[in-house]
């Protein structure tokens, strides 16, 4: 009968091996992201800088540049005009945050010029103190939550493989927030819950290998850790590829069906998802070599591992 | 073998009927879904961005009234000082990052003491200490969050009464964080009447006009020199276009709006303009309207609004009834407004708008649409994927995979969440990583069965051997959305729900629905030959 296989059986990759070529990389990358972010800045959205977006549908096809200078003359701050769709559906974006009674004039301003007959899909305003407070409530959420993560780690298996696990972590999450830094993509409210994803995601791929090599610790005793780590590594690989394909396939879809706004949230997931099955793989376990792990811990139980299989 | 109680059987199937039938209300149109019973008339509530509608977020300016407050409490200080003859040099408000103190300097040490008792006794809210000549005064922090809380509190309701009141269905109005109130208002595309009706605290007051200064008449925009004199103040009153009378008003306030009990639109008889009647209650505010008409009689008074002279008319009688006319020169639809504000109450402190999200219903029903379809075309492409890795057994996670979608929904309807764009997501990602636990086990009977064992002891074994594993796994992303729920807000918290919902939902239907179907096969086929 008929199996797809992505991995075939029997692998035994030296991944431990190669660790140190994939270390260099991640390290340059987070770097890269590291630089883009400190020294040009996330590409924040009016989420949290603060502004107007109009979505409209114009009654004829307008013109662009000549709409440009005269939102550009309204002193609204910068312009930015995009097309999508058909050749009348715009969206608005103008920089400049305010707040109160200015929010309504600088709204009536923009519909005076854009004319009339318009359809407005769509208006936002954000004053600037909006962002400020989503972002320092979303690292202190997620701060907590990596912190709550580790410690069940640390207790179900060992500390160092808490710490591993959240390193890893860390490197996933600072490649999904330096995309929206290198990458013309903008970072909005919803661009927070891509971070959530792809560190949901992580951790999960990462404990199923982790279980496999705690498994492993206890069943063979002898073996030298390297190889251990790339028995288990080359024992769960099918697994990782396999739930990750059905994850990516299941994102695609909505980066190619799920319309404008839900494929700019999914473009970033994928590239996380991606980026976490890799971590838990090159990164999360090959650490564990560096962190001292005290095998006489994982003597105590094997023996009744083995009744269980025979 | 795998063998799976009949006791458990019954209650997965059980919960996937029920499953079912809170799922499919949702997917009916409304002429259908009018005829159903009404425990079962609940859908899943779609967010704002999906429906379209209005987002409105407030902050309630508490520090302007914490102020008031403040300020209130150092006149009475200064009345009691002065009552006692006690000498003081100043008496300042002093605010230190978020809090601020009330600072006496004293000329004479001796002082301090029974001043300090003194302040004690005009509140106890008072944290008293001293230094030298000078007593320091801070409201305690429990009784500021206490005051903080029921201000929200009230402009919550005020802001309830005037949505209400201005024929919006289905508002919601909810606090978030210490001082911010979020207002959806779904179907309502163009917010701005309901802004207008936001922006005004809507404090009616009245007073006497001080006789002896006169009325400057001005060009709007143009500035204006007041004489000064204690006690009056002088406010503005529009007379047309851009003409403004500055009127001379005693500061002390006669009567409040807050003793009013009705505010119909009326047209005066006399002008044919359109003002405001107003009704007062029948014990205070009558006596009231009644002695300021008296002690006014044939004298101006005027009506206040949030700092402008409505009008200033002249009392022509004592008003005994407990009515009045508030007339001046209004349209009829600000006259409207101003009714509907008289009765839907003042907001006890001013708001301001911070953020603001118009979503037209074109783009929400473009976003359905999308949304269904990208959920369909997951759910085909991870199907598919799963019957191409692993034939029969693929084809029943695909099933559970099905009542995975179906439970969430029954879930999603049951709490009453509130669907939105990254909810819709959410649910496409749990599509994908559902099959996860079936992943894993499939995998580790494979393992098994290449280890040399037989399928059918492999296929138990394989159960048992990737339950540590799925337990960690999905323990450890239940903590995490745990956490994210109890510290994040807004988008944070609607993920954290659809995960931690998704995980509970896709163990169930891994280790309840999958494993009795596959418990059953085995039953059946127990003497063939078995490929996974």
């Amino acid at each position: 009968m008929f199996r797809l296989h992505l991995i075939p059986y029997g692998t035994k990759f030296d991944i431990v091996g190669k660790s140190k070529y994939v270390f260099l990389l991640a390290i340059t990358v987070i770097l890269t992201c590291l630089t883009f972010m400190i020294f040009k800045g996330m590409n924040y959205g009016i989420d949290f800088k603060g502004g107007y977006i109009f979505e409209v549908k114009m009654p004829v096809e307008p013109d662009i540049q000549g709409l440009r200078e005269k939102l550009g003359s309204l002193g609204l701050g910068e312009v930015a005009i995009q097309q999508f769709g058909n050749k009348e559906d715009l969206m608005v974006k103008l920089e400049k945050s305010e707040e109160g009674k200015e929010q309504s004039i600088a709204i009536q301003k923009v519909k005076d010029t854009l004319g009339k007959d318009v359809i407005y899909k769509k208006i936002e305003t954000v004053g600037p103190k909006v962002g400020n407070e989503l972002v320092s409530n979303a690292i202190k959420a997620v701060a907590f939550a990596l912190a709550a993560m580790l410690l069940y780690i640390a207790i179900r298996f060992e500390w160092q493989f808490g710490i591993c696990a959240v390193t890893a972590l860390f490197h996933d999450c600072i490649i999904v927030f330096g995309m929206f830094s290198i990458f013309p993509i903008e970072f909005s409210e919803t661009s927070i819950t891509a971070v959530l994803l792809t560190a949901s995601y992580s951790i999960n791929d990462t404990v199923v290998i982790f279980d496999r090599i705690r498994e492993n610790l206890r069943k063979f005793q002898k073996m030298k850790l390297n190889e251990l780590i790339n028995l288990s590594l080359n024992e769960t690989l099918s697994r990782t590829t396999l739930t990750a394909t059905t994850t990516v396939l299941a994102v695609m879809s909505l980066y190619l069906f799920g319309g404008k706004i839900i494929a700019a949230l999914a473009l970033p997931i994928i590239v996380g998802i991606i980026v976490g099955t890799v971590s838990s793989i090159f990164v999360a376990s090959p650490l564990l070599m560096f962190l001292n792990i005290k095998r006489e811990k994982f003597e105590d139980k094997p023996k009744q591992d083995a009744a269980n299989i025979n | 073998m795998l063998v799976v109680s009949r006791f458990r059987v019954v209650l997965t199937t059980l919960v996937c009927l029920l499953g079912f039938v809170f799922s499919f209300p949702s997917l009916l149109d409304s002429s259908l879904y009018e005829k159903l019973p009404n425990f079962l008339r609940h859908t899943v509530n779609l967010g704002l961005e999906l429906r379209g509608g209005s987002h409105i977020q407030l902050e309630v300016d508490l520090k302007s009234v914490e102020r008031e407050y403040q300020e209130s409490i150092v006149d009475e200080i200064r009345k009691q000082l002065r009552k006692q003859n006690i000498k003081y040099g100043k008496i300042k408000i002093q605010s230190e990052g978020e809090n601020s103190a009330i600072h006496i300097f004293l000329k004479d040490v001796n002082d301090a003491q029974p001043v300090k008792r003194l302040l004690l006794k005009i509140g106890n809210e008072l944290d008293v200490s001293v230094r030298d000549s000078e007593v320091i005064a801070v409201i305690s922090q429990p009784f500021m969050e206490e005051f903080e809380k029921r201000i929200v509190g009230e402009s919550i309701e005020v802001i309830r009464h005037r949505i209400d009141e201005s024929g919006t269905r289905e508002p919601s109005i909810l606090r978030q964080g210490k001082d911010r109130i979020v207002v959806q208002l779904p179907g309502v595309e163009d917010s701005s009447e309901i802004k207008r009706l936001l922006g005004k605290t809507a404090i009616l007051t009245f007073h006497g006009v001080d006789e002896d200064m006169e009325t400057i008449p001005a060009k709007i925009e143009q500035k204006v020199r007041f004489p000064s004199k204690p006690g009056v103040v002088y406010l503005p009153e529009l007379r047309g276009k851009d003409l403004v009378y500055y009127v001379p008003i005693k500061k002390q306030v006669s009567l409040t709006g807050k003793s009013l009990v009705d505010a119909q639109v009326s047209i005066d008889p006399n002008t044919g303009l359109p003002g405001v009647s107003i009704k007062f209650d029948s014990i205070e505010g009558t006596r009231k309207i009644a002695e300021l008409s008296a002690k006014y009689l044939h004298k101006q008074f005027a009506m206040v609004l949030d700092g402008k002279v409505l009008s200033a008319p002249v009392f022509q009688s004592v008003l005994t009834g407990g009515n009045a006319q508030i007339t001046g020169n209004f349209t009829m639809a600000e006259a409207t407004e101003l009714a509907l504000l008289l009765r839907a109450g003042s907001l006890p402190a001013p708001l301001n708008i911070i953020e603001e999200r118009n979503v037209g219903p074109s783009l929400g029903i473009d976003s359905i649409t999308a949304g269904k379809n990208a959920t369909l075309f997951a759910f085909l492409f991870v199907a598919i994927f799963m019957i191409l890795s692993y034939g029969k057994f693929g084809f029943f996670s695909v099933i559970s995979l099905v009542v995975n979608i179906v439970l969430l929904f029954a879930c999603l309807t049951l709490l009453e969440a509130t669907l939105t764009l990254p909810g819709i997501a959410g649910i496409a990602l749990t599509i994908g990583t559902a099959v996860d636990a079936n992943v894993l086990i499939y995998e580790r009977i494979r393992e098994e069965i290449r280890a040399g064992i037989k399928a059918m002891i492999a296929i138990s074994q394989g159960y048992k051997m990737a339950m540590m594993t799925i337990v960690d796994s999905n323990l450890t992303t239940l903590i995490g959305s745990l956490v994210l729920y109890e510290l994040g807000s807004g988008p944070i918290r609607g993920f954290a729900v659809t995960l931690a919902m998704g995980t509970l939902i896709s163990l169930f239907t891994t280790f309840a629905l999958t494993k009795s179907i596959i418990a059953f096969w085995v039953k059946k086929n127990r003497d063939k030959e078995m490929v996974v």
